[in-house]
């Protein structure tokens, strides 16, 4: 089974299990280097994909949370590499899948080629790219599929019907719907509209669609769930993080609704 | 010759470019361009390509632009020989002014510009970036004039640095936003502009000022700008009764460099960027960019910026705020990979000595940025005896008082003394 597969099979098994998909998001080596691991596998334990975020100097698609947590993480000395060093180690003990989310310029500095023989050998299964649009996506497509790995396109409410096709059928692992025209960590809540663009999404995609953007509270993760088959949950676990609190009952309670 | 691109490849492309057959369809420069923007920006940009294929050389905007620089602009700027420099020089030097366009600055034509093209697409406000304050002041001043709503951004660090500027865009009824994330200058404006374009892409016109970015911004404003280089042109041959040996101009996203320089590709004029030196060659020293960095994707654009071995992109340092970035105009790339314009750099004291120097010579107080291509105009006609260079005098110098007045004036003498 290719990589990508991996990640469509724990969101439908969430659903078999009567609930949705629970994708939470995590800055890699945030708020402490020394906790990386022990972060993502407690995150792990309760999520059924975990969304790795690459800190990253320009980040043009996110609030101030995610900004401060790529920054920070920097200033720490997080990189590519030294990710792809501790997840070596932790690799055999982590069952979830994991997709990391990167900006295009780390991700072209690593090489692409490389990018997808290391994400192989750390159970990274696929990879979203918020600042590279299906048209640029070409050569680092390529190279992640020669590894079974899937390219994860994000579709949006701005989304013109015809462009909403063609970014479902390129998606691989599920299709990222951005609940919001807006960037990561915004707290105006979930706009009214959100059921006929999500159902419009799901009818179009063949694999599992999990929205993002937005979402911090149980009601949100139900909402979203009803016409999604998962939620994605990024600043507002970051937060949680900052206070140097466990994850977990954060993460479940989320599902409590 | 950049090791970019082989021989044969680089000659047929720089054939294309002075054809004016790039950027291509994908907004391609050769290898560098295109657009790299999230998914919600996509049909905002498509839009905007749109928009700019229908209006930019449509007859009726053309009119209406050529108008607005002629009455409102003040164009054509001046071509001005500059004798005691040039004896100094031992050089013929001419020096293009857009210091005297409206409002200061080269700026104000890419402005207006797009500030009448974002009213014929039925924009509601308008934002904009900001780095020295002079494209915020232009930006402010053209939405005026057409009756737009407009927001700046602008790092926190330029703002005190280039406080004038700052009250200016007020008065011209423009809110400034300080941008406090990031390295706080004008790489952190871009990056809160998108973000805010984000939020409404519908409604908003992000009218960006340098020929940086994604497709279709680079081209749009080398368009926009190249009204710089075609007055040039003309007045060269008019006053001078030539073209100039070399033409020289300042590069920090690089908007009146591509301006400059695109009308002149096709003849034999040596043309010759000059980028931010700071105080040194290391990373994060100077923001010489095209001289030392390496390819990679920064806000929309596939182009040279100056980043770690980790794809980071690192901050820049220049005494003037203008050149103060990280990244370069995808064009400018291309001009470097094919050998047609060379880039050079000067540092920090070099462009204060070069300001002095033309303040004395000539009483003409010019802007840091601009400095930076008198410095290396200087070392060329040293080395170039009799030759006739042209210098793009891209803005004037009152926004940078606060920065010189930390530097006491070293130059005394006054003619005849």
């Amino acid at each position: 089974m290719p990589a990508h597969e991996r990640i469509a099979t724990a969101i439908t098994a969430a659903n078999d299990a009567g609930r949705p998909g629970l994708v939470p998001f995590i800055t890699a080596g945030y708020p402490d280097p020394g906790t990386f691991i022990e972060t993502l596998k407690a995150v792990a334990d309760v999520g059924d994909v975990v969304e790795l975020g690459i800190p990253f100097s320009d980040p043009m698609a996110d609030g101030m949370t995610i900004q401060r947590s790529s920054f920070e993480a920097l200033k720490n000395g997080v990189s590519l590499t030294w990710i792809f060093d501790r997840l070596d180690a932790a690799k055999d003990e982590l069952g979830t899948p994991l997709v990391m989310m990167s900006y295009l310029n780390p991700l072209l500095a690593f090489g692409y080629d490389a990018l997808a023989e290391r994400a192989l050998e750390t159970g990274v299964c696929g990879f979203i790219v918020p600042d590279l649009p299906f048209e640029e996506s070409d050569d680092i497509r390529a190279a992640l599929e020669a590894k079974g790995l899937g390219l994860i396109q994000l579709v949006t409410p701005a989304t013109p019907d015809e462009r909403l096709k063609t970014l479902c059928d390129a998606s691989r692992g599920f299709v990222y719907a951005v609940t919001i025209t807006g960037i990561t960590g915004g707290d105006a809540g979930l706009p009214a509209d959100l059921t006929d663009y999500l159902d419009k999404v799901s009818g179009m995609s063949n694999l599992p669609v999990c929205a993002g953007f937005g979402i911090r509270e149980a009601r949100d993760v139900a909402n979203v769930g009803a016409h999604a088959a998962g939620a994605i949950v990024g600043s507002a676990l970051v937060e949680v993080l900052e206070k140097g609190e466990d994850p977990r009952p954060f993460l479940k309670s989320l599902l409590d609704a | 010759m950049s090791a970019l691109l082989q021989q044969d490849e680089a000659s047929l492309l720089l054939d294309a470019a002075i054809r004016g057959e790039l950027p291509d369809d994908r907004g391609r420069f050769g290898p560098f361009g295109g657009r790299y923007v999230p998914e919600t920006l996509v049909p905002a940009f498509e839009r905007l390509e749109k928009g700019v294929k229908e209006h930019l050389h449509d007859e009726s905007f053309q009119a209406e632009y050529r108008r607005e620089l002629r009455e409102w602009v003040g164009r054509p700027t001046a071509l001005t020989f500059a004798p005691r420099l040039s004896e100094a020089w031992g050089a013929e030097v001419w020096l293009k002014r857009e210091d005297l366009a409206h409002t200061g600055a080269h700026k104000i034509n890419n402005a207006i510009g797009q500030a009448l093209l974002a009213k014929r697409l039925g924009a509601e406000r308008v934002i904009a970036e900001t780095g020295a304050g002079q494209h915020g002041v232009a930006s402010a001043a053209a939405c005026a004039r057409v009756g737009l709503p407009c927001t700046v951004y602008m790092g926190a660090v330029d703002i005190e640095r280039q406080a004038p500027n700052v009250d200016r865009m007020h008065r011209l009824g423009a809110e400034c936003v300080a941008v406090e994330s990031g390295d706080k200058t004008l790489r952190a404006a871009i990056d809160e502009a998108l973000r805010n374009w984000v939020t409404d892409p519908d409604g908003i016109y992000y009218l960006l000022g340098s020929a940086v970015g994604a497709h279709p911004y680079p081209y749009l404003v080398r368009e926009l700008q190249s009204v710089i280089g075609e007055e040039s042109r003309q007045q060269m041959l008019d006053q001078a009764g030539a073209l100039p040996d070399a033409a020289f101009a300042c590069v920090g996203g690089g908007s009146n460099a591509i301006g400059l320089f695109y009308p002149l590709l096709g003849d034999d004029i040596e043309l010759i960027g000059v980028e931010a030196g700071g105080t040194g060659s290391g990373l994060g020293q100077n923001a010489a960019t095209l001289a030392t960095g390496t390819p990679g994707v920064l806000q929309g654009s596939y182009t040279m910026i100056l980043q770690d071995d980790d794809g980071q992109v690192q901050e820049t340092h220049s005494i003037s705020a203008g050149l103060d970035y990280s990244g370069v105009g995808p064009e400018h790339a291309l001009l470097q990979a094919t050998g047609r314009v060379s880039y050079l750099s000067a540092g920090d004291d070099e462009a204060l000595e070069a300001l002095e120097e033309l303040c004395a010579a000539e009483g003409i107080l010019t802007a840091l940025e601009t400095s930076h291509a008198f410095a290396a105009a200087k070392k060329y006609a040293k080395k170039n005896p009799g030759s006739r260079i042209l210098i793009g005098n891209s803005g004037r110098g009152d926004k940078d008082m606060p920065t010189l007045t930390r530097y006491p004036a070293r130059i005394r003498s006054h003619a005849g003394a």
